[in-house]
C-alpha cells in the first residue's frame, strides 16, 4: 500500500521487468534525495527558529560547497541518462526478428486489428480483420504496425509496459513479447475525442496449443 | 544605472497633478503600474476561482462517475443531463481548467500583477518604460479573457481537445464536434499572446534602462532577475505559439492542411511548435515563484541569500536550456527514437540548475533567525512542493520509464506539483506584498490557518495521483470504471476527490482574509517586515510616481541582513554603509 511501486500492474513482457527495475532505481534515488532535502529543511526551521538575542549568520555562500553539490547532482543525472539509454534502444530501435506481424489501425473509437493470415503477407485475400481483439502466442515476439485513420491515438498495454502513439499519415512499428497467458486490456492513452474514455480492446495471450486452435478457427480452410 | 532624465522629470511633474485624474483614469484606464498590477491581480483571482470550480466538477465525475453533480441540475443540455456530466463536457472541463489556470490565472497574477507592481518599485523607477503600452497590455488581456469565457456559450460547447490541442483532433470540427468553441479558444490565445508580448517588451526595457543610481545588475533582487528571464522567454516563445495557433485556425477555417495529413500536413509539426513554446512556458510560470521565494526566504531568515550569483546564473542557464528540452513531451509521439535520447540528455542537464536553487534555499535557512510568518510558511511550502515536482520529473526524463508513465496520472501528479505548486509562491507573494500594495496588513492568524489547510489538502489531493499513475491510470479519461484494471483504484479516486473539495473550500479563507484586510486590515507601516529592497522605502501604498522629489540611490545588494556592526538586523539598499569583507565571496 505505502510502497508506491507495489501499485504497478503485473508485468507480463520481456522488457517490462527491465523498465520496472529502472523505475525502482529512480524511485530509491529520488526518495533518498527527498528525505535529505525535506529533513534538512525541517531541521533548519527548528534549529534556527527566531530566538531573542540570537543573530543570524552573516554569510553569502560557500564556493566549495556550491561547486560540490553542482557536480554531484550533474553526475547523478548523467549516470541515470546512461543507464536509460541502452534499454530505450532495445525497446525502440533494436527490434528482434519474428514472423508474427499484425497491423493495428486506430480510429475513433476502435482498434482495427488486421492479421496477415497463413501466407504471412498483408493485403492478400487471407487477411483477416477483427476489431478490438488482438490474439498472440506466449513467448514469441510480435511486431505491431501502428497507424491511424483520423486523429492521434495511443496504443497502451499496461501489463506489457508498452505505449506508442498512432499518428495519421505514418506507420510506426512497435513490438512486444508476452511472457504469460491471459487476457489484458488495450486502452487508448491519447485524448482522441468524446469516445476516448472507453476506447478499449483486448489482448489475448495464448499458450502454443490454444494459439494453434485459434488459428484453425479463424482460417478453417487451411 | 541612469540618472533622472529630463523625460522622467517631466513625467514626474505631470504626476504631481495626479489627483486631478477622474475615476476612469485612476481605476479603469490607468497607466500607473501599481494600479495595473492590482487589476491583473483581481482578474487573475477571478479566473483562479473559475478554473478551480471546473476542476471540482471533474473530480466529482472521477469519484462518482455518471451521478448528478450536487447543485448542478440547472445546467442546460447538452452540457449536462440533469447534473450528469457527459464525456464531451468532461473533455471541455479539463481543457478549460488548464487553459484558464495557465493563461488567465497564474500568468496574470505572477507576471502581470507582481511584474507590474514590483519592477519599478524594486529597481527605483517612477513607472514602467511604456506606461500606455502597459495599460494596453492589461486591456488586451481582459478582452482575451472575455473571448475565452464566451466560448462556453457557443453551440457545440468550448474547446475539448486538451490545453495542448493536439492536431488533427483540434484541426477540424469533424473530430470533436466543437466548432466555434475551439475557434474562440485559438483567437483568445492569439490575443493574450499580444498582451503578454506588450508586457514582456515593457519589463525588459524597464529593467535594462530605468534602474536607479547604484542599482547594478548584481544588486537586483532575485525576483527581478526571475521576471527579467521570464520576460525574455515570453518574448521569444509566444510568437511561436501565435504562429502555430494561426496555422491551426487556418486549418479549421480556411481549408489549409498544415496539420491535416489528408492534404499532406504533418500532425507532429503541431507538437513540435506547441512544445517549443510549451516548455519555456513551464519556466515562465515557475520562475517568478522561485524569485518570490528567494526574496521571502532571505527576509524571514534575516540572512543574506546563499549563493546570490549562483541563483541568478542558474536562472540564466534555465533561460538557455529551456529551448532544447521540448522533445521530452514527445518521446512516444512517433518521432525518431534517437531524438528521444538527445532530449533525455538535455532534460537531465536542465534538472541541475533547479537542484542548485533548492540547495541554495536550504543554505539560506542554515544559520538564520527564522520567523514563520504567513509569507515564509508559503515560501517554504513552495520549496518542498517544487522539490517533489522536480524529483518526480526525473522519472519521465528517463525514456524507458516514460514509456509506461506517459499520459498517466503520474504526469498529472508531476505537473500539478510543479505548476499548481506555484500557488504557494502566489500566496507568499500576495501575503508579503499586500501591505505595500494596499497599505494594510493581512490577518496573520487567518493566513496561517489557510496555509496549513491548503498545504495538507494540496498534498492529499496530488500525491496519491502518483499511485494512480503507477497503476496505469490514464489521464483525460471520463470514467475509469470502464476499465477492469482501473476498477480497484476507485477508492483512491474518491479519496482524491474529497481532498480536492476540501482544498477548494479552504480557499474561501484566503478570499475572506483578502477582502476583509482590504477594508479593515491594520494600517501598514512603510517597512513592516524590516526588509531591504527598495519598495519598502516607498510609502504604503506608494503614491503616483512612487518616490517624492528624488529617486532612491542604491548602495549595496538586496540581501544584507544581520550585517555585523549594524544594530538592526537589516540594512536597506538605500542606507549607505561599508560592508565587511566575508569569506567565500
Amino acid at each position: 500500500m505505502w510502497d508506491m511501486l507495489s501499485w504497478l500492474p503485473e508485468n507480463v513482457s520481456t522488457y517490462g521487468g527491465e523498465i520496472d527495475s529502472l523505475f525502482y532505481i529512480i524511485y530509491y534515488i529520488t526518495g533518498v534525495a527527498f528525505l535529505l532535502v525535506a529533513g534538512a529543511m525541517i531541521a533548519f526551521v527548528i534549529m534556527y527558529r527566531h530566538r531573542e538575542g540570537r543573530r543570524a549568520k552573516y554569510l553569502h555562500g560557500n564556493t566549495i560547497i556550491e561547486i560540490t553539490w553542482t557536480i554531484v547532482t550533474a553526475l547523478i543525472f548523467i549516470v541515470l541518462a546512461f543507464m536509460s539509454q541502452p534499454l530505450w534502444g532495445r525497446i525502440k530501435q533494436e527490434v528482434p526478428p519474428t514472423d508474427l506481424q499484425v497491423r493495428v489501425t486506430a480510429k475513433q473509437f476502435n482498434w482495427e486489428i488486421v492479421y496477415p493470415g497463413p501466407d504471412g503477407k498483408f493485403d492478400t485475400a487471407d487477411d483477416l480483420q477483427i476489431d478490438n481483439e488482438l490474439h498472440v502466442p506466449v513467448n514469441r515476439a510480435v511486431h505491431v504496425f501502428l497507424a491511424s485513420k483520423d486523429v492521434i491515438h495511443s496504443f497502451f498495454l499496461p501489463q506489457l509496459r508498452l505505449k506508442q502513439d498512432a499518428v495519421p499519415g505514418r506507420v510506426i512499428q512497435a513490438w512486444f513479447q508476452a511472457t504469460k497467458t491471459g487476457k489484458y486490456e488495450i486502452p487508448c492513452a491519447e485524448l482522441c475525442g468524446f469516445g476516448h474514455s472507453g476506447m478499449l480492446g483486448h489482448l489475448t495471450v495464448h499458450s502454443p496449443e490454444e494459439y494453434s486452435k485459434w488459428i484453425k478457427e479463424q482460417w478453417p480452410s487451411r | 544605472m541612469m540618472s533622472e532624465s529630463a523625460g522622467v522629470q517631466a513625467a514626474h511633474a505631470a504626476h504631481a497633478h495626479h489627483e486631478e485624474l477622474g475615476f476612469l483614469r485612476t481605476y479603469v484606464f490607468s497607466t500607473d503600474h501599481k494600479m495595473i498590477g492590482r487589476q491583473f491581480l483581481f482578474l487573475g483571482l477571478l479566473m483562479l476561482v473559475v478554473g478551480g470550480l471546473l476542476a471540482m466538477m471533474m473530480r466529482w465525475q472521477l469519484g462518482w462517475p455518471e451521478t448528478p453533480v450536487p447543485g448542478m441540475s440547472w445546467a442546460p443540455e447538452p452540457y449536462m443531463f440533469e447534473g450528469i456530466i457527459p464525456p464531451q463536457t468532461y473533455n471541455m472541463l479539463f481543457t478549460m481548467h488548464a487553459t484558464i489556470m495557465i493563461f488567465f490565472a497564474v500568468m496574470p497574477i505572477m507576471i502581470g500583477c507582481f511584474g507590474n507592481f514590483l519592477i519599478p518599485l524594486m529597481i527605483g523607477a517612477r513607472d514602467m518604460a511604456f506606461p500606455f503600452l502597459n495599460m494596453l497590455s492589461f486591456w488586451t488581456g481582459a478582452v482575451a479573457g472575455v473571448v475565452m469565457l464566451a466560448g462556453f456559450f457557443v453551440p457545440g460547447g468550448h474547446a475539448a481537445s486538451g490545453w495542448t490541442a493536439y492536431a488533427p483532433l483540434s484541426a477540424s470540427a469533424i473530430y470533436t464536434g466543437v466548432d466555434w468553441g475551439q475557434n474562440l479558444w485559438n483567437i483568445s490565445l492569439i490575443i493574450i499572446g499580444a498582451s503578454s508580448l506588450m508586457g514582456s517588451i515593457n519589463y525588459i526595457t524597464t529593467i535594462i534602462n530605468l534602474r536607479a543610481r547604484g542599482m547594478t545588475w548584481f544588486r537586483l533582487p532575485l525576483v527581478i532577475w526571475s521576471l527579467f528571464i521570464t520576460a525574455i522567454l515570453l518574448l521569444l516563445a509566444l510568437p511561436v505559439l501565435t504562429a502555430a495557433l494561426a496555422m491551426l485556425l487556418a486549418d479549421r477555417m480556411l481549408g489549409t492542411h498544415f496539420f491535416l495529413p489528408a492534404g499532406g500536413g504533418e500532425p507532429l509539426l503541431w507538437q513540435h511548435l506547441f512544445w517549443y513554446f510549451g516548455h519555456p512556458e513551464v519556466y515562465v510560470l515557475v520562475l517568478p515563484a522561485m524569485g518570490v521565494t528567494s526574496d521571502v526566504l532571505s527576509t524571514f531568515s534575516r540572512k543574506p541569500i546563499f549563493g546570490y550569483r549562483a541563483m541568478a546564473m542558474s536562472m540564466i542557464s534555465i533561460g538557455f536550456l529551456s529551448w532544447i528540452v521540448w522533445g521530452h513531451h514527445m518521446f512516444l509521439s512517433g518521432m525518431n527514437p534517437a531524438l528521444g535520447t538527445a532530449f533525455m540528455m538535455s532534460t537531465m542537464v536542465i534538472a541541475v540548475p533547479s537542484a542548485i536553487k533548492t540547495f541554495n534555499w536550504l543554505g539560506t535557512l542554515w544559520g538564520g533567525s527564522i520567523r514563520l510568518t504567513t509569507p515564509m510558511l508559503n515560501g517554504l511550502a513552495f520549496v518542498s512542493i517544487f522539490v517533489i515536482g522536480g524529483l518526480s520529473g526525473v522519472f519521465m526524463a528517463s525514456t524507458p520509464v516514460d514509456i509506461f508513465i506517459h499520459d498517466t496520472y503520474f504526469i498529472v501528479a508531476h505537473f500539478h506539483y510543479v505548476v499548481a505548486g506555484i500557488v504557494f509562491g502566489l500566496f507568499a507573494a500576495v501575503t508579503y506584498w499586500f501591505p505595500k500594495m494596499f497599505g494594510r496588513m493581512m490577518n496573520e492568524t487567518l493566513g496561517k490557518i489557510h496555509f496549513v489547510l491548503t498545504f495538507i489538502f494540496f498534498n492529499l489531493t496530488f500525491f496519491p495521483m502518483h499511485f494512480l499513475g503507477v497503476a496505469g491510470h490514464m489521464r483525460r479519461i471520463w470514467n475509469p470504471l470502464q476499465y477492469e484494471f482501473l476498477q480497484p483504484l476507485q477508492g483512491m479516486n474518491q479519496f482524491i476527490s474529497v481532498s480536492a473539495f476540501l482544498l477548494g473550500l479552504s480557499q474561501i479563507l484566503f478570499l475572506v482574509n483578502l477582502c476583509w484586510s482590504l477594508f479593515a486590515g491594520k494600517k501598514a507601516e512603510v517597512n513592516p517586515w524590516h526588509a531591504n529592497t527598495l519598495e519598502w522605502a516607498a510609502p504604503s501604498p506608494p503614491p503616483h510616481g512612487n518616490w517624492g522629489e528624488h529617486l532612491p540611490v542604491v548602495h549595496h545588494g538586496p540581501y544584507e541582513y544581520s550585517v555585523p556592526g549594524v544594530e538592526e538586523d537589516y540594512l536597506p539598499q538605500t542606507t549607505p554603509h561599508a560592508l565587511p569583507v566575508t569569506a567565500g565571496h
